[in-house]
């Protein structure tokens, strides 16, 4: 099903390489591409497959469960084509850091802001990378999983009966 | 009132104090401050079905024509430090309502971004609890205030720099 994609086929042909993964379920296409070559694609996607929209950005922890921690995600949308496509890289803790899609899509500007307050993830080349939601002097990434709910200063929530 | 009406039928007695303390239950003017869905419920109670203008309460856009703010919804630690910049800015003397489960204790968000109670930071005269409350016990709560600044002692006094005003519990 995923292979018969247009915009799957045209990826496969031309970033072979980068190309980590293609899966499809219940009509949604992701396609997980390696860190280094992210920029490349999504400008093609743009260019030549018109996919102008960028919906959203966000990433998901994957503490304990993945060797490479974070996974990068961006929702596009061809509004010509009427046609979603989701692209996936991972990133590592370590080098923890990404290319802004901001050199191709100006809206990334403070999707990643928003990315890089609540994980932590740095983009490269971003034009304005602080904080968007939470206040300028906060110390930490809430939504990493090794982040406690309740915040650095509380006590953990034990169960109704603590 | 033990006096026998010595000085006719449109003369009342009083004390200074009781005028006062009329004079300030019966003109509560609430800042219109909203926070979430809490501050729907306050518009109801203020639209004319519930009609808070029949108690004197008129909501006013600058917190220098407040005595009372109703703090109607979530408090996130990003919004606390704007809410204590309001609260300054209204003169003495002033009332804080605690509007529904969040403003009370933090309600449902027992998270790292939200103040647990604004009585954190803000000395709360009133509760009122519920998810939102409804506009019966928004009513309730603010008729518990008018209970209250009836009891003040001193008003009067305090109002003409001879000592302070004493507050008690609303019954």
């Amino acid at each position: 099903m995923a292979e018969n994609n247009r915009a799957v086929i045209k990826l496969k042909e031309k970033f072979a390489s980068s190309i980590v993964d293609v899966v499809e379920f219940r009509g949604e296409v992701t396609v997980t591409v390696t860190k280094s070559d992210i920029i490349d694609i999504l400008s093609f996607l743009k260019s030549s497959l018109s996919f102008n929209l960028l919906t959203d950005v966000t990433a998901i922890d994957y503490l304990g469960k993945k060797t490479e921690r974070f996974m990068m995600v961006y929702q596009l949308y061809s509004i010509p084509n009427k046609d979603r496509l989701r692209i996936k890289a991972a990133v590592a803790e370590n080098e923890c850091s990404i290319q802004s899609a901001t050199q191709v899509w100006q809206t990334a500007n403070w999707l990643e802001r928003e990315v890089y307050d609540l994980f932590g993830i740095n983009f490269e080349n971003h034009p304005d990378l602080r904080r968007i939601l939470m206040t300028p002097d906060w110390v930490g990434h809430p939504l990493r999983k090794d982040y406690p709910l309740q915040g650095p200063d509380r006590e953990p929530y034990k169960g109704r009966l603590s | 009132m033990g006096v026998d009406n010595p000085l006719g039928e449109n003369i009342i007695t009083t004390s200074l104090d009781k005028l006062v303390n009329w004079s300030r239950k019966s003109s509560i003017w609430p800042m219109t401050f909203g926070l979430a869905c809490c501050a729907i419920e306050m518009m109801a109670t203020g639209a004319s079905h519930n009609d808070l203008d029949r108690f004197g309460i008129i909501f006013r856009a600058s917190p220098r024509q407040s005595d009372c703010i109703i703090i109607a919804g979530t408090v996130t630690k990003k919004m606390l430090p704007v809410i204590k910049v309001v609260y300054e800015q209204m003169p003495e003397p002033k009332w804080v309502i605690a509007m529904g489960a969040c403003a009370c204790s933090g309600g449902i968000f027992d998270t790292y971004s939200v103040v647990q109670g604004i009585d954190e930071a803000l000395p709360v005269d009133v509760y009122i609890p519920g998810c939102p409350p409804r506009p019966e016990a928004l009513l309730y709560g603010i008729m518990k205030l008018q209970d209250k600044i009836w009891n003040d002692k001193n008003s009067f006094g305090s109002a003409i720099g001879l000592g302070e005003r004493t507050e008690q519990a609303a019954a």
